[in-house]
């Protein structure tokens, strides 16, 4: 009988080896193992030995049960893992073909540059501050210290609606509209983007629409270093941590004194190369403190405040920061120039 | 304005500073100067030559043999194309070696079998342009007078040896239109002297005042006139170095007279004019307004009608000069001129500007008028003139001048404390520092305790207040020196306004559901102004547009983005998705500014989506459109304020359209573009939207309040309704709300079946709506109860019966 029992052991394990799939495994479980299989068969048997061998033989049937057990749990874990290996090897694809597209849009160039100096300037204080595009003439030319007959007014030759109406030749008209709100009291802090327009053929360089970009700051004791250092932070911020500023003077109506500002090149870092037409520097706006007249006018006091402003254009900006050679490209509108300014730097 | 460098070293000391230097330091000071031209750059070896001999070329009809010395060695012989050229002539010769501009070198060589040893120059190849070149010598070679000496360097005595800053001007600068004003500006800088030019000359035994009386009728417009008698003099060419200074600054030489008072207006920036005595017609100068009609033939030899608005000298009877513009042909002066009446006067800006625009004559003299002379100068300039006059026409200035003058000068006196000065500019300068800035500029000063009181030249005609005191100490200080400082005092919170930071949001939902920022003009063509209007109103019109195409401000932008798509179309890229946000512009009556109001609209065409290799395709349809604006609105809190409702629009699809409502108002509209609309922008089936953004971001929205996660179950039931094919879902899913009573919390459509297996006019639309309660779990009853409500209503409302 033990003989048997070890018999039966050896072939289960022998079968249980050779088995391939679950299915014959479960078969051999079945034979061996159940109520009907040889083990039982043999057990029937055990009546007929002595009350000493009978728990020695019931011991190691349990024995060969628990063995042959085990020999089928190993190889089903096998087959299982063989089973998913196969079926992972039949799921294979080729990852090198290209993924869903995610389909997004982008932001205009100028917008970007304009977000970009609106939240620089918010984190100095200041807030954003917009007005009409058809303006007033008193608005844009008179509350600015540009009277009727002055030559100045030649420089930005508009687009008249009535005598008195036009389109905005500049957004310094949100400036006088906000000093005007403010009833002279200070501070003003305000930076004000928007579309202005000037009667020129469109060209490489010029467009009768474009957009500015204005700063103001009114309050006690404002003084023109502080414009120099505005200017600094605003330079390093949008043109990079090493460039330097350099203020020439020149001529404003709105400001007294009036700075034009250069940037110290960043292609050449002020070596010299075509950007900056080998001078090292390049123009990037214009400034100066704000001409009491101007202050006056829109109901502050000259004597206790003072204030400086400054305005761009955001077109140039644009076009020196991002290397960009028409001024046209802005306002076609041609997906192959929109779709390059997705990418965040 | 141009200014020789070597002729601006007869006001100042520049040495020690090359023209380099000096313009750098002039940028940095105030005025920009845009460049600084080498007049003899690429030019070497140009003497003058003696033309001894000149016999055609025996094989060339149009070519001379010249035989010329040039003062080195044996005489040349030299092939000659000009014209001109003849026996006697001292010439500019380009000798063998030679290098003229454009790298141009001058070699032996042999034309038509006749050897030439070098060139002849006419001042073109000289490198200077033909309108500067006076009009002997535009078509031929430069023939210099007798006395130039053979084998000496042509360019020097042509004085070419020079360098030219040109000055970019800004309006208040107009000082700087001469030279004495650049020299002042100048040793400013240096903190050198000026040197003011020689004005004597020999006294006459007659006085100007027997040959001439001089009447000024409008004193407004000309409060000072002086005239002055020159007798004898000799027409003849101007000195070289007086040419060759007035060709540096951009004017052609003529005659001696004539080429004297555009050398004042250089140096003085005092405009003159010389008439011809003898062809004056009377001995009295009147000065008047024209009457209206009134004609003057000037020295262009167009006549021009005049109106009362312009100012004339006349000879008491007829105009001989338009005043500060142009004078009269008949008082021209010639080459027979024998006494010539130098005039120098004072005219207002406002009235030659006046003239000078209305007859299209913008010239130096009148720019100068225009933005105002320096009082103080009107006199020295004729006095300067009678000197060279004298000097180079050998004329005979008689003695005095004969004046009109009503003109009060009184310089400005302008103070400011040093305290301001400081506080201004972020500085604290000593007031020995100011005061000494002050005399470097050549402003006399006074010093009250802080105060410092300035007395301004008149030539600074453009310093009136304190705050210009303040500019000339920082711009001569230095801007450099200048400290970087923050702005210090109350803080101010910097922040976006609600309406500014929605915008933002509006863009960036817009981007990441795939559409592109455009941004086109306002102005476009009256045609395409009103096309898609929201309010039919009449398009405001620019008074004097450039072009039909830019002449009207729009009242939609989805033309525009049309043109956007039509543009990439024409360009292989034809799946689109844009949109803009910008104002669009309703008129308020001719008086009122219009009502400027801020819109969103879009446009898209072709692919939505497509992933080839998977064979996925969608295309731009509707719902497309509708589903970003649902979901821009539904980011924006207005999900349940918005709704869609079918209307017909023109230019638009009369089936595909929808009007926009929000809170019960039209906002804007979506839809297909009309095929007639795709047929003109080239374009396939086209979506657009265009709605006011003021309204959506202005709407009210329920603040923000946080609703717990629900704890209980939710039921859904789906149904399918059989419907009417024209039926709306929208309607359909309203009366399945009202019905659905409070348990009813969502309901969607999932589908919707138009096919074959529908009875003819009739589809299925499934909606699957779910129950909820937040308090408790529902049992079925109450659900078969509320559903059973929904049932009955479409059925009893829309005739929907479910489909089996
Ligand atoms: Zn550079």
């Amino acid at each position: 009988m033990q003989e048997r029992l070890k018999e039966l052991q050896t072939e289960a394990l022998e079968k249980i080896s050779q088995a391939s799939d679950l299915k014959e495994l479960n078969d051999i479980r079945v034979s061996y193992l159940g109520k009907k299989g040889p083990i039982t068969e043999v057990l029937k048997g055990m009546g007929k030995l002595s009350a000493e061998d009978r728990p020695k033989m019931g011991a190691l049937a349990n024995e060969v049960r628990d063995a042959i057990a085990a020999g089928i749990e190993e190889k089903q874990k096998h087959l299982e893992e063989a089973a998913v290996q196969e079926k992972l090897a039949l799921e294979k694809i080729d990852i090198t073909l290209p993924g869903r597209p995610v389909k997004t849009g982008n932001l205009h160039p100028l917008t970007r540059i304009v977000e970009e100096i609106e939240d620089l300037f918010i984190g100095m204080g200041y807030t954003v501050a917009e007005g009409p595009e058809v303006e007033k003439d008193y608005y844009n030319f008179e509350a600015l210290n540009l009277p009727k007959d002055h030559p100045a007014r030649d420089m930005q030759d508009s687009f008249y609606i009535t005598d008195e109406i036009l389109l905005r030749t500049q957004t310094s008209p949100v400036q006088a509209r906000t000093m005007e709100k403010h009833k002279g009291k200070g501070p003003v802090k305000i930076i004000c983007p928007g579309k202005v327009f000037r009667r020129d053929n469109d060209d490489a360089t010029h467009s009768h629409q474009f957009m500015q970009i204005e700063g103001l700051v009114v309050d006690e004791n404002i003084r023109m270093s502080d414009l120099k250092g505005t200017l600094e932070v605003f330079a390093k911020k949008l043109f990079g941590e090493d460039r330097e500023i350099r203020l020439r003077p020149s001529f404003f109506p709105f400001t007294e004194p009036s700075v034009e500002v250069d940037v110290s090149c960043f292609k050449c870092s002020g070596k010299g190369c075509n950007i900056c037409k080998k001078t090292g520097w390049i123009e990037i706006l214009g400034a100066g403190m704000v001409h009491p007249n101007v202050l006056e006018m829109s109901g502050f006091d000259s004597k206790k405040y003072t204030g400086f402003a400054f305005g761009m254009g955001v077109e140039r900006i644009a076009m020196l920061k991002y290397g960009i050679d028409d001024i046209r490209h802005f306002y076609t509108n041609d997906m192959r120039f929109l779709k390059q300014f997705s990418i965040q730097e | 304005m141009f200014v020789s460098y070597k002729w601006l070293q007869d006001y100042v000391d520049l040495s020690g500073i090359t023209p380099a230097e000096l313009a750098e330091k002039i940028t940095k000071s105030g005025i920009e100067v845009e460049g600084v031209e080498v007049l003899n750059e690429g030019i070497r070896g140009v003497v003058v030559g003696h033309v001894l001999e000149r016999e055609q070329h025996p094989n060339a009809d149009k070519l001379n043999k010249c035989l010329v010395d040039i003062g080195e060695g044996e005489p040349v012989q030299i092939i000659c194309g000009a014209s001109n050229v003849d026996k006697d002539q001292k010439v500019a010769v380009a000798t063998v070696g030679a290098v003229l501009p454009g790298n141009f070198k001058i070699k032996k060589a042999k034309l038509r079998g006749e050897e030439s040893n070098g060139m002849i120059c006419s001042l073109q190849e000289l490198g200077i342009e033909s309108k500067l070149v006076a009009k002997e010598f535009s078509e031929g070679i430069y023939v210099f007078h007798q006395d130039a000496e053979v084998g000496t360097d042509a360019i020097e005595l042509l004085h070419r040896d020079d360098q030219v800053l040109e000055l970019g001007l800004t309006p208040n600068r107009s000082d700087c239109l001469s030279l004495l004003g650049v020299a002042y500006e100048v040793a400013a800088i240096l903190g050198r002297e000026v040197k003011l030019p020689e004005t004597d000359y020999a006294k006459s035994n007659e006085n100007a005042s027997d040959y001439i009386r001089v009447d000024v009728e409008a004193t407004e417009d000309s409060p000072l006139y002086i005239a002055k008698i020159i007798k004898n003099v000799k027409i003849k060419p101007s000195p070289l170095w007086m040419q060759g200074r007035l060709m540096a600054s951009g004017i052609r030489p003529h005659n001696n007279v004539v080429d004297i008072t555009n050398y004042i207006l250089l140096e003085y920036g005092q405009p003159l004019h010389a008439f011809d005595y003898g062809r004056l017609g009377s001995k009295q100068i009147l000065v008047r307004r024209a009457k209206d009609g009134e004609i003057i033939q000037t020295l262009d030899e167009a006549k021009r009608e005049l109106t009362s608005e312009h100012l004339l000298i006349t000879n008491g009877q007829e105009p001989v000069a338009l005043a500060g513009v142009m004078g009269g042909l008949d008082s021209e002066v010639q080459s027979d001129t024998k006494t010539v009446l130098l005039e120098s006067a004072y005219f207002k800006g406002a009235t030659v500007r006046k003239a000078s625009k209305d007859h299209n004559l913008r010239s130096e003299a009148s720019a100068r008028f225009e933005k105002g002379v320096d009082p103080n100068r009107v006199r020295a300039a004729a006095e300067r003139a009678a000197h060279l006059l004298a000097k180079y026409a050998e004329g005979e200035v008689l003695a005095g001048s004969v004046e009109a003058n009503t003109l009060k000068v009184e310089p400005a006196v302008v103070s400011v404390t040093l305290e301001k000065i400081n506080r201004v500019l972020g500085l604290e300068l000593e007031m020995k520092e100011v005061e000494d800035i002050f005399a470097r500029l050549q402003f006399e000063t006074n010093i009250d305790n802080n105060t410092i009181i300035v007395t301004v030249p008149t030539r600074r005609g453009d310093i009136t207040i304190e705050e210009d005191l303040i500019e000339e100490v920082a711009r001569l200080f230095g801007y450099d020196n200048l400290k970087s400082t923050l702005p210090i005092g109350s803080a101010t919170p910097g922040h976006l306004t609600a309406y500014q930071n929605k915008r933002r949001i509006v863009r960036r939902f817009l981007e990441g559901a795939g559409l592109n920022q455009a941004i086109t003009y306002s102005l476009t063509s009256g045609l395409k102004a009103t096309q898609f209007a929201l309010e039919n109103r009449e398009p405001i019109r620019l008074a004097m547009p450039m072009s039909e195409d830019h002449s009207t401000l729009r009242l939609s932008i989805v033309p525009q983005l049309l043109n956007v798509l039509k543009y990439n179309a024409a360009r292989q890229n034809d799946s689109l998705a844009v949109y803009e946000i910008g104002d669009v512009f309703f008129s308020q009556g001719s008086d009122n500014l219009p009502e400027e109001r801020e819109h969103l609209a879009g446009a898209l065409t072709g692919l939505w989506q497509s992933q080839p290799w998977q064979g996925e395709k969608k295309i731009v349809d509707f719902f497309v459109v509708k589903g970003i604006l649902e979901g821009l609105f539904a980011k924006l809190g207005l999900e349940k304020a918005i709704e869609f409702r079918q209307t017909g629009k023109e230019g638009m699809h009369p089936g595909r359209t929808a009007e926009i409502y929000l809170s019960g108002s039209s906002i804007g509209f979506v839809g297909q573009t009309h095929p007639t609309v795709e047929k003109e922008y080239d374009l396939k089936e086209t979506y657009v939207f265009e709605l006011s953004l003021k309204a959506i971001l202005e709407a009210e929205v329920e603040p923000l309040h946080y609703q717990s996660i629900p704890r209980y179950p939710s039921i859904t039931r789906d149904i399918a309704l059989v419907i009417d094919k024209d039926k709306a879902a929208g309607e359909l899913e309203s009366i399945i709300i009202d019905a659905g009573g409070a348990l009813l919390k969502e309901v969607h459509v999932f589908d919707l079946y138009e096919g074959e297996r529908m009875e003819a006019g009739k589809k299925s639309i499934a909606f699957s709506l779910k129950y909820f309660d937040p308090e408790r779990t529902l049992t079925d009853e109450e659900v078969v109860k509320a559903h059973d409500k929904v049932l009955h209503a479409v059925k009893e409302k829309a005739g929907a019966v479910l489909r089996g």
